[in-house]
């Protein structure tokens, strides 16, 4: 049973059709790298998986479901999670705060509960907090939680993005770049990890990557995708040596 | 602390509130006793706007709006029924006049969160200075609106409103205000509403329904406006739309963004400040107004993110202050 099923989706921006009739289907415990030049519309597939977006034409479906018409929080509720491109923490709270929002959908308490502070509230919170200092240990943040998040340092932003999409409890989790402006070691670091959590969290997981190199290691199947348009779709050594591919990253260093 | 513990806590309060009035109010000079009831009105409309403007990054500046329309509900409530109810209720006058009163203040409380909810609405679709607008627009709706209603003094102004609003009311309606904004804002829910602040699209992928704490926000925001307008009305004992206009709303805002947008003791110490403020420049007379104007330019400048920024005041601050002070001055 596919997990996510993307059909003939497109969308339009004014007169630019971001993303052209695009295909993909995710099998449970997937891992699929999803490239392409800059402008390509990786991220825009995200925003229209995440509800960001409806896409114009198409349909997507999550675990059988339709979720065209859904808003992002419902989304995040079926359990699809996310990282930005462009790191978007909730910046003036504390690191330990950004995974307990997450959490938020999962929690029990109501207005009035929270107002009195009753012993279950109490309790609730202990246990969030508990939760959110282990997930935080998984990418080595705990020490650092009650940090004013934005004043942490770019890497450690990047995987606090990461802990906190998995606090949501998602079945699939879509990383935007998650390597951007990090050096080799820490690029490849931060791949052992990716592949760690997936394992621990029995998650599928599609990865949007800029530079095809960093993902030729981790993924078992690979998407490319140039203006809109899927290019070519396969395992990692197919992918380097299809000739549309090498032509679409032209100008580009190829590895 | 458990249930029976906190519940004799706020019986404790409430003694303590009645004593505190019954041994203060009838000694203090009226002018200083009508000044520190308004620093308890002030500190209300403040936190409440707080978690509207501050926590949940929504800009209001239609408050007055919502405490006139608490202000005027209670007071016709409480004018027009509560004769008849005092009447029929055959209890002893001490214990049935709370009772109306109260009765009056959550129906005009509740009435203003209904408004709240209309002027939420719009916070959906619009942000920053486009919802500024239409809240401002509300506000002064509301005060023509009311202006044109006879049955509530219309122009004339509302008179004869019965004098309930006393210290005692004034403690405790503020420390609720407060207990209420600052426990919301430290649980789950108060962590919503900040995330809505700090990027709404974040927060919707995290699964935060935004449009609920937006609307949420307001609603709860214009309640405890609404009480506020009730306790003004009930003191003064007379209602006029004169006190209702943008620039009550513009104070309120000026108290949330001079104590710091999302600290609530921010917001109780700025409100105190800013009710103090023009009592304590009477002695220049008519460049009062200049002074508290250049004041707060100078404060702006010197602290745009407001007294406390973000955070609370909590006493390690003060140690550390003091401590390193005291550092400095036995160094040199
Ligand atoms: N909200 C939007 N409005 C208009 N154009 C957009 C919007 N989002 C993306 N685009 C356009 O869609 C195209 C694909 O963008 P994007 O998905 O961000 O590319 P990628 O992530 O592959 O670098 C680009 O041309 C971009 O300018
Ligand atoms: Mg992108």
């Amino acid at each position: 049973m596919a997990l996510l099923e993307l059909k003939n989706v497109c969308i339009n921006f004014g007169g630019l059709k971001a993303v052209d009739k695009f295909n993909l289907t995710l099998q449970k415990g997937e891992l699929v790298g999803l490239i392409g030049p800059n402008g390509a519309g990786k991220t825009t597939v995200f925003n229209m998986i995440t509800g960001v977006y409806p896409p114009t034409e198409g349909e997507i479906r999550f675990a059988e479901k339709r979720t065209n018409s859904l808003k992002p929080y419902k989304i995040s509720a079926v359990g699809i999670s996310r990282t930005f491109q462009n790191i978007r923490l909730f910046g003036e709270l504390p690191v330990i705060d950004n995974v307990l929002v997450a959490f938020h959908q999962h929690t029990h308490a109501g207005l009035l509960a929270s107002v009195w502070r009753s012993k279950k509230f109490w309790q609730e919170e202990q246990s969030l907090v508990k939760k959110a200092t282990g997930l935080l240990a998984i990418f080595g943040l705990d020490t650092l939680k009650n940090e004013i998040s934005k004043n942490l340092p770019y890497g450690q932003q990047r995987r606090l993005e990461i802990a906190r999409a998995l606090a949501t409890e998602p079945k699939l989790l879509l990383l935007d770049e998650p390597a951007a402006g990090m050096n080799p070691q820490e690029t490849a670091k931060l791949m052992l990890l990716i592949k760690d959590i997936q394992k621990k969290f029995d998650l599928t997981i599609l990865l949007i990557e800029h530079d095809m190199q960093v993902v030729m290691g981790i993924c078992e199947r690979i998407l490319v995708l140039d203006y809109g348009v899927t290019i070519a779709e396969g395992p990692p050594e197919k992918i380097k040596k299809d000739p549309k591919v090498i032509e679409a990253y032209l100008g580009e260093e190829i590895h | 602390m458990n249930q029976l513990k906190k519940i004799l806590l706020i019986i404790l309060f409430l003694g303590l509130f009645l004593v505190l009035d019954l041994l203060i109010s009838p000694r203090m000079n009226p002018y200083y006793l009508q000044i520190l009831i308004y620093c308890g009105i002030n500190i209300i409309l403040a936190v409440s706007l707080n978690l509207i403007n501050g926590f949940t990054g929504q800009f209001s500046i239609g408050h007055a709006g919502f405490m006139a329309i608490g202000g005027y509900t209670s007071a016709a409530f409480t004018f027009y029924l509560g004769p008849k109810i005092l009447e029929t209720l055959f209890l002893p006058l001490w214990f049935s006049k709370p009772l109306v009163f109260v009765a009056g203040l959550l129906l005009g409380g509740t009435l203003a969160a209904f408004a709240g909810l209309l002027v939420g609405i719009p916070s959906l679709r619009l942000r920053g200075d486009y919802l500024a607008i239409v809240t401002l627009g509300f506000g002064e709706i509301i005060r023509v609106f009311i202006l044109n209603i006879d049955a509530i003094g219309g122009a004339r102004g509302f008179s004869d409103v019965p004098k309930y609003t006393s210290l005692f009311w004034v403690l405790g309606f503020t420390v609720l205000t407060i207990v209420v904004v600052r426990n919301l804002v430290y649980s789950t829910h108060g962590r919503a509403f900040l995330s809505v602040r700090e990027d709404e699209v974040a927060a919707e992928a995290m699964g935060i329904n935004t449009t609920w704490y937006k609307v949420t926000a307001f609603v709860i925001g214009a309640f405890f406006a609404g009480i506020a307008g009730g306790l003004l009305g009930h003191y003064l004992q007379y209602l006029h739309t004169n006190s209702f206009t943008f620039i009550k709303s513009f104070e309120v805002v000026m108290m949330v963004v001079l104590g710091g947008m999302g600290s609530i003791t921010g917001s109780i110490l700025a409100a105190v400040i800013l009710t103090l403020l023009p009592e304590v420049l009477r002695p220049v007379k008519d460049y009062r107004m200049v002074f508290y104007s250049i004041l707060l330019v100078i404060l702006m400048i010197t602290r745009p993110q407001g007294i406390f920024g973000v955070r609370e005041f909590n006493w390690d601050w003060l140690k550390k202050i003091f401590s390193r002070k005291k550092a400095q001055a036995e160094g040199a």
